[in-house]
């Protein structure tokens, strides 16, 4: 197996494995904890300070739960649909893509949008976007941003934008030729609870995450 | 008949289509991907279910050459 050319790009990144993916879920473990204890904390002392307190207390509360839904939300983000290309070629990039997945998988796709792929690192889910990673066990989801670039300024000018599917073989392609690389060259929205971003998500999307979860 | 395509705003475009014993055809392919190679695209080949592999010379036995665009974090 050959590394993806496009870690180039990123050289300072250490290249990604199950390991430093693990360390990397931790890390926003920890900050989640951060962000949401001193809001729990401050509402807990306020009331027993001065139980009249309690709508400062309530804020504080909302605080804590909001901030890591902000980062769910985010997360989902990734996966969310690009505007449309023209129907004609949508259909031609279906049709390849279709090629490229398995039957179940293919029937997947057309339901939610999202193409399943089996890796080493876990079950991804692929968007036009973004993919998702559902790790071993199916508890903890990884968010990734990352898409196919135009070559070159002339080329976004002559080549236009690609339609929906054809994003998501990119992404596909890339993926099936070197998973570490695909994961080292895309950027982190989120990672956390799989529940956390399931709420998040659009809900024709969610069978495909209950999918990979199950499949994880 | 093997078929070298790029992923562009039409879904799809075929660059070239050739057989193993067509020489002619062979070269026309080999011309088009390197063309495309040179203006920064990767070409991939699929290896099986799951699998795929990046290819800086043209395979004249694959059935079918994907050329992509780069990919970078969104």
């Amino acid at each position: 197996m050959t590394a993806l050319p496009e870690t180039a790009a990123v050289y300072w990144r250490p290249r990604l494995d199950a390991a430093r993916l693990r360390r990397r879920g931790h890390g926003w473990t920890l900050t989640t904890l951060a962000h949401t204890i001193p809001f729990l904390a401050t509402a807990v002392l306020l009331m027993a300070l001065e139980p009249l307190s309690f709508p400062v207390a309530a804020i504080a509360v909302v605080h804590a739960w909001g901030i890591p839904a902000l980062y769910a939300n985010r997360g989902a983000g990734v996966v969310r649909p690009r505007p449309r290309a023209g129907d004609a070629s949508e259909c031609t990039a279906l049709g390849l893509l279709g090629d490229l997945l398995g039957h179940e998988a293919r029937d997947l796709h057309a339901r939610t949008g999202l193409a399943l792929e089996r890796g080493r690192l876990g079950v991804w889910l692929v968007g036009e976007a973004g993919a998702l990673l559902v790790r071993p066990g199916g508890r903890r989801v990884d968010c990734w941003c990352v898409q196919a670039k135009p070559v070159t300024s002339e080329a976004r000018r002559i080549d236009g934008e690609l339609p929906s599917a054809d994003r998501t073989a990119h992404l596909l392609l890339a993926l099936r030729e070197d998973e570490e690389g695909f994961a080292t060259v895309a950027n982190l929205a989120f990672s956390g609870a799989v529940w956390r971003l399931r709420r998040r998500l659009a809900p024709a999307m969610r069978p495909a995450l209950d999918a990979a979860r199950a499949a994880a | 008949m093997a078929r070298l395509i790029r992923m562009d705003q039409t879904g799809h475009t075929t660059l070239a289509e050739w057989t193993a014993g067509d020489a002619a055809a062979v070269d026309a392919a080999v011309t088009a991907f390197r063309e495309q190679l040179d203006a920064g695209y990767y070409a991939v080949v699929s290896t099986g279910e799951g699998h795929a592999e990046q290819v800086r010379e043209l395979p004249e036995d694959a059935e079918l050459v994907i050329l992509r665009r780069p990919i970078a974090g969104g």
